[in-house]
């Protein structure tokens, strides 16, 4: 059988291809033009080819940047993920109890996110925030804007606080998702729930984890509001993260050919991980198949 | 290994059942003799599968008990029943090999891996899964994973039954004609008691020896496949049993009609002896199409009837005729022709049913108490 070629087709695609040129490749590509030039006016512009490339990535203070963030995101995703589960698990199945929990868990995902650094830094304020307060008050030398550990401890807790309600929901959205059937199934076959978890439960909450996973890995990698609102960065350069130092280079320093040039790099990386992320997990369904 | 006892069963989904259309299941009262082979027939939402749910113990019945020999295990889980069940929709692990699937319940069990081995490798045999036991159950087909959730059900040894919830649905019907055949030869096998829960007519007489009807939450009838043709207790298994279902005829005391003296007259002296007490309104005489005799002439006690139309259905013709305004159907030859619109039924005595408020009365006495 033949095809029929109908070249005019194309014509339906155009609206989609401008719109990804405007909404993406325009854009790109400015940033690429500026990574590969210098510019000091508009009419003095300079080609440095991979120059900037070149001492972004020799540049130490990135070094350190990129491992932080790269601290954070594992970190991040080592709790959420599991406890998002948990939550799943443990919320209500029906009536108005698990309304309740659903609208419960959603508040967090609806706080601008500026709010959210700001909720936090006045909460863990040692003299007038009820948490850094308690801590102070049971005996435990708590203070965010010193001490590194719990800058850490409170920029971790605050995105835990943020997004593990968006693993849960989507985790409770997939459980209830698996018939009845299969926990019936399961009881008549006398299973415990540690194997109803594992064999019913796990492999069908998987689609959503993978979302789940790289939804977090891409949102974390480039957070910027909450630390920069709740931190500052500091103490020191403990929790500047990578668009924050970005941010720094581009428009503090306004070293805009290295900052693009660096732009291109974050993005390649957020690209490269979840790719790593999506083709680990499409891969491992693969040789089960076979198997 | 035990009879299965149902004991003034109720159950009902609301928890504040207002009336008889809350319940499920209600008045329910039976005994499943160990190592027979049931069917649970009847429509759906007829109870079936509530009462299923409520013998393996997923469901724990409004009222009444569930017996085990003599012992109650209303109050008992699934596993302390020692029940397999398989439903409807096929049910496997998918993240397990077909293998892993089949061992999954013995390994629960805690059984030692040489004896689960073998067990698995026997089941699989007998339904034919021994090629693809090292197969992701993820990738099977529809109905080879419902032939993994069967063996699932029948790989533990000693259980008190199996249940089976409509397990042939999603398999179409070459493969479910074979698979029945096995579960029948298997049932003969392993001396197990085996529950088999169906709408099909066919399904549940080629698979069961003994066939509850279900109706509105009650068993109407228990029996043989032949006692349910042959003599339906309750005009709903008359209708539901056999294709088409029993003809049903309005009877009225007081009518003198000439139909009605003739169909008076093919009465048995019980029937007849019935009739003159009854003060019940609802009374209907039944007879299947198959014991309707048709003639093309008058003849003595039979009745004059309206043609409405014929079906062709390979070996035989089902009529379609006008009887005091109802339809009554008549199963002939297929070399049966019809010469004029008007037809003559007559109605031999002993096939002509008597039923008071849909039950059959006035049987001889061998069969009056099913």
């Amino acid at each position: 059988m033949n095809k029929v070629q109908n070249n005019r087709a194309w014509w339906l695609v155009l609206p989609m291809f401008v719109l990804v040129a405007f909404s993406a490749i325009i854009p790109l590509m400015t940033v690429v033009n500026y990574s590969v030039q210098d510019i000091f006016d508009q009419n003095t512009a300079y080609f440095v080819g991979i120059e900037w490339y070149q001492e972004v990535l020799r540049d130490t203070r990135l070094h350190d940047s990129l491992l932080r963030q790269f601290t954070f995101s594992f970190s991040v995703l080592l709790i959420e993920i599991p406890l998002g589960i948990a939550v799943a698990l443990t919320m209500p199945k029906k009536g108005w109890q698990s309304s309740l929990c659903l609208i419960l868990l959603a508040l967090p995902l609806l706080i601008p996110w500026n709010v959210v650094g700001t909720i936090w830094q006045i909460f863990g304020r040692a003299d007038i925030g009820l948490f850094g307060w308690a801590l102070n008050a049971i005996g435990v030398d708590y203070n965010y804007t010193a001490n590194t550990v719990d800058a850490w401890l409170t920029v971790l807790l605050m995105d835990v606080w943020h997004w593990t309600p968006l693993v849960a929901l989507l985790c409770y959205s997939g459980l209830r998702a698996i018939p009845d059937a299969y926990y019936q199934a399961a009881q008549i076959d006398r299973a415990s729930s540690w194997a109803i978890f594992r064999h019913i439960q796990l492999p069908r909450l998987k689609s959503v984890l993978v979302l789940a996973v790289l939804l977090r890995f891409m949102d974390s990698f480039m957070i910027y509001t909450e630390p920069f609102v709740l931190t500052g960065g500091g103490p020191g350069n403990a929790t500047t993260f990578l668009s924050q130092t970005l941010t720094q280079m581009a428009i503090g320093q306004f070293d805009l050919g290295p900052a693009a040039a660096f732009s291109l790099v974050y993005f390649l990386i957020v690209l490269l991980v979840s790719w790593l992320f999506f083709t680990t997990i499409s891969h491992m369904e693969k040789d089960k198949s076979d198997g | 290994m035990a009879n299965i006892i149902l004991s003034g069963l109720a159950h009902s989904y609301s928890e504040n059942p207002s009336g008889m259309d809350d319940y499920a299941i209600h008045a329910l009262n039976h005994e499943f003799k160990q190592g027979g082979a049931y069917a649970l027939l009847g429509p759906s939402g007829c109870g079936k599968s509530t009462l299923l749910n409520i013998i393996s113990g997923l469901l724990t019945p409004s009222e009444g008990d569930v017996l085990f020999d003599q012992q109650s295990v209303t109050h008992l889980s699934t596993a302390e029943r020692n029940i397999a069940q398989v439903f409807q929709f096929p049910v496997v692990y998918d993240s397990m090999t077909v293998g892993e699937n089949l061992a999954f319940p013995l390994k629960n069990m805690k059984l030692p891996k040489q004896q689960i081995q073998q067990k698995v490798e026997e089941i699989a045999e007998l339904l034919e899964l021994s090629d693809i036991l090292t197969k992701k159950a993820r990738n099977l087909s529809a109905d080879q994973k419902q032939k993994v959730s069967m063996a699932r059900g029948l790989v533990r040894e000693n259980v008190s039954a199996i249940l089976f919830d409509e397990p042939l649905t999603v398999i179409d019907p070459h493969l479910k004609w074979k698979l029945r055949r096995k579960l029948k030869q298997i049932h003969e096998q392993l001396n197990i008691t085996m529950l088999y829960v169906t709408h099909d007519q066919l399904e549940a007489a080629t698979f069961a020896d003994e066939i509850a009807v279900m109706y509105q939450g009650k068993i109407v009838q228990f029996g043989t496949p032949q006692d349910l043709f042959e003599r339906p207790n309750h005009t709903f298994v008359g209708y539901f049993i056999g294709s088409p279902g029993m003809n049903f005829i309005d009877f009225n005391k007081m009518d003198t009609s000439y139909a009605a003296q003739a169909l008076f007259a093919k009465l048995s002296p019980v029937q007849q002896e019935i009739l003159e007490e009854v003060k019940s309104d609802n009374i209907q005489l039944g007879i299947r199409p198959e014991f309707v005799q048709i003639s093309q002439q008058s003849e003595a006690n039979a009745v004059e009837v309206d043609f409405v139309s014929v079906e062709h259905l390979g070996t035989f013709q089902i009529v379609t005729t006008c009887f005091a305004g109802k339809e009554l159907k008549v199963r002939v030859s297929e070399h049966w022709h019809r010469q004029s619109d008007v037809l003559y039924l007559s109605f031999p005595s002993e096939w002509l049913k008597l039923y008071i408020d849909d039950y059959l009365v006035g049987e001889s006495m061998e069969s009056e108490h099913e």
